[in-house]
């Protein structure tokens, strides 16, 4: 791997820009790996990455469908943070949290990470009171949040239109270490940093099927490419998570709905944070291209159609025209879908499966890029022990047998 | 944006419905005589189809009935609809998975 830092920079600058070598190879499929994970998102790469760094295992393969962050990776609103209600899912995102501030430095790429701080608007009584919660209980776990008035919040983000609106602002939770980072640059990073320790990105390569030993553990996979055999297979493939399972007769808590986002025309840098507001729900920040990055909610209907209904976005473009009226006139330049898988408590799922083998990290539903390295390490570290680390050991699929939720759902107290 | 043929009142957009879900899932009779893993079935497990997806909608801001659909989820394209209580059309059956 060529290590990138600014000698190296001014250095093929003043070459020409020649010499520079691809960051991955295009690699073949092998006969066997010790472990393959299936799919080429951050969450996948990731895991793969964190197998042969952390645990020491060199040969893996990741096998991609599509394109490498061609899914929800390069398809959401790059919003990170970690102030959520219940210990389980602070422990969890926070673990991320703390591997974004050093991710940047760890594969020696730029993910673009900035701690610019997220504000989650408060509108009416309920709003604050549940905000307010999730501070103390934040608090409390270690994760910093911190109570914004009205003119707090305008302080940080002076566009905020905080009264004569709809739903006036009553003030606003703001944790200062969330913030946002570059979807893509997170992918190719763990690509490259992956590939560097030996493994293989196969790209177009669809999962067609299981292998299954005597004893029922999975012994590989078939693929658009031919068999790949594994003893070990971490399945990280979003909306598509329950369509694989369903291969080796495992019925998943999980429904795949679309979920859109769009970006305006770029403009100079006007917008020092991310905003988000559940209530009228909207999501918004600025990217470092200069694009406005608007996130919608889901659509009504489950869906793998990677598009959804007009008005859903229209109804958070809304929202923002209200909260920021000097983006109404604003033009929008792309608008897209991805295909969320959402579990019934809104938590995710990262554990062994009842196949032996056989590992998940799926469920992140409308959440899943903050908690791309903590996800890939977890998943990693359960493929690599056959068990799941203490922090992702209350994310599992029977916690729905068990009566074990993890409700962030009723804790957002939100319509998703 | 769908536009969805409500079997009582014809062909209305999206907004005018309410989506209920996976269709034809009965609750249990006898919940108690139902084990942990089945009751947790009836909840929270669903088939997620991508393809043909036998569903439930609500036409709440129309006649405020429930009705089924068949909708395939790789194109949004709705096969039929049908009252409740009802089978899918004949021609259509065995096509959801």
């Amino acid at each position: 791997m060529q290590r990138f830092s600014g000698l190296t920079l001014l250095r093929r600058g003043l070459s020409g820009q020649r010499g520079w070598q691809p960051q991955w190879r295009r690699a073949e499929p092998k006969p066997s790996y010790d472990a393959i994970i299936v799919g080429g998102g951050g969450h996948g790469l990731g895991a793969a990455y964190y197998l042969a760094k952390e645990h020491g295992l060199r040969r893996i393969a990741v096998v991609e469908k599509g394109w490498i962050g061609g899914g929800n990776t390069g398809r959401n609103t790059t919003i990170i943070r970690s102030n959520y209600l219940f210990d389980e899912s602070a422990a969890l995102y926070d673990h991320s949290v703390k591997l974004w501030e050093t991710l940047s430095q760890e594969l020696n790429y730029n993910v673009m990470f900035s701690q610019r701080g997220v504000m989650m608007l408060a509108h009416t009584v309920h709003d604050v009171q549940v905000s307010k919660r999730h501070i103390y209980a934040n608090r409390a776990n270690g994760v910093d949040n911190e109570w914004l008035s009205p003119d707090e919040a305008r302080r940080i983000c002076p566009l905020l239109k905080v009264d004569d609106i709809r739903f006036p602002v009553m003030g606003a939770a703001f944790q200062a270490r969330g913030g946002t980072a570059r979807h893509d640059a997170v992918a190719w990073g763990f690509a490259r940093a992956a590939d560097a320790l030996g493994v293989d990105i196969i790209e177009n390569c669809e999962v067609t099927g299981f292998l299954r030993d005597s004893n029922g553990a999975v012994a590989g996979i078939e693929t658009s490419r031919g068999v790949i055999r594994a003893p070990r297979i971490g399945v990280s493939a979003a909306g598509h998570t329950s369509v694989l399972l369903r291969m080796v007769d495992v019925r998943m808590p999980l429904e795949s709905y679309p979920l859109q986002a769009l970006v305006s025309e770029p403009v100079k840098p006007i917008f020092p944070c991310v905003v988000m507001s559940n209530t009228i729900h909207a999501y918004i920040s600025q990217s470092d291209k200069g694009e406005m990055v608007i996130g919608a909610g889901t659509d009504a209907y489950t869906s793998y159609t990677q598009r959804g209904g007009l008005h859903i976005s229209r109804h958070a473009l809304e929202a923002i025209c209200e909260l920021f009226p000097m983006f109404r006139r604003l033009r929008m330049m792309r608008a897209w879908g991805g295909i969320v898988d959402v579990t019934p408590d809104r938590s995710p799922i990262i554990a062994k499966t009842p196949v032996p083998g056989l590992y998940v990290n799926c469920g992140w539903g409308t959440g899943g890029f903050k908690a791309t390295p903590g996800a890939a390490n977890l998943l990693a570290w359960t493929i690599a022990h056959d068990d799941p680390h203490p922090i992702n050991a209350p994310f599992t699929i029977e916690r729905f047998r068990d009566g074990e939720l993890i409700d962030e759902a009723a804790a957002a107290a939100v319509a998703h | 944006m769908l536009l969805i043929n409500c079997p009582y009142c014809g062909e209305r957009p999206e907004p005018e419905f309410v989506y209920g879900g996976q269709a034809h899932i009965a609750r249990p009779t006898d919940p108690r005589a139902c084990s942990d893993q089945q009751w947790a079935d009836y909840l929270y497990l669903r088939d997620n189809v991508k393809g043909v997806h036998n569903e439930r909608w609500r036409h709440t801001h129309g006649c405020g009935r429930f009705f089924n659909a068949l909708r395939d989820t790789t194109t949004d394209r709705f096969l039929a609809t049908y009252e409740v209580g009802h089978e899918p059309p004949a021609t259509l059956k065995g096509a959801h998975s």
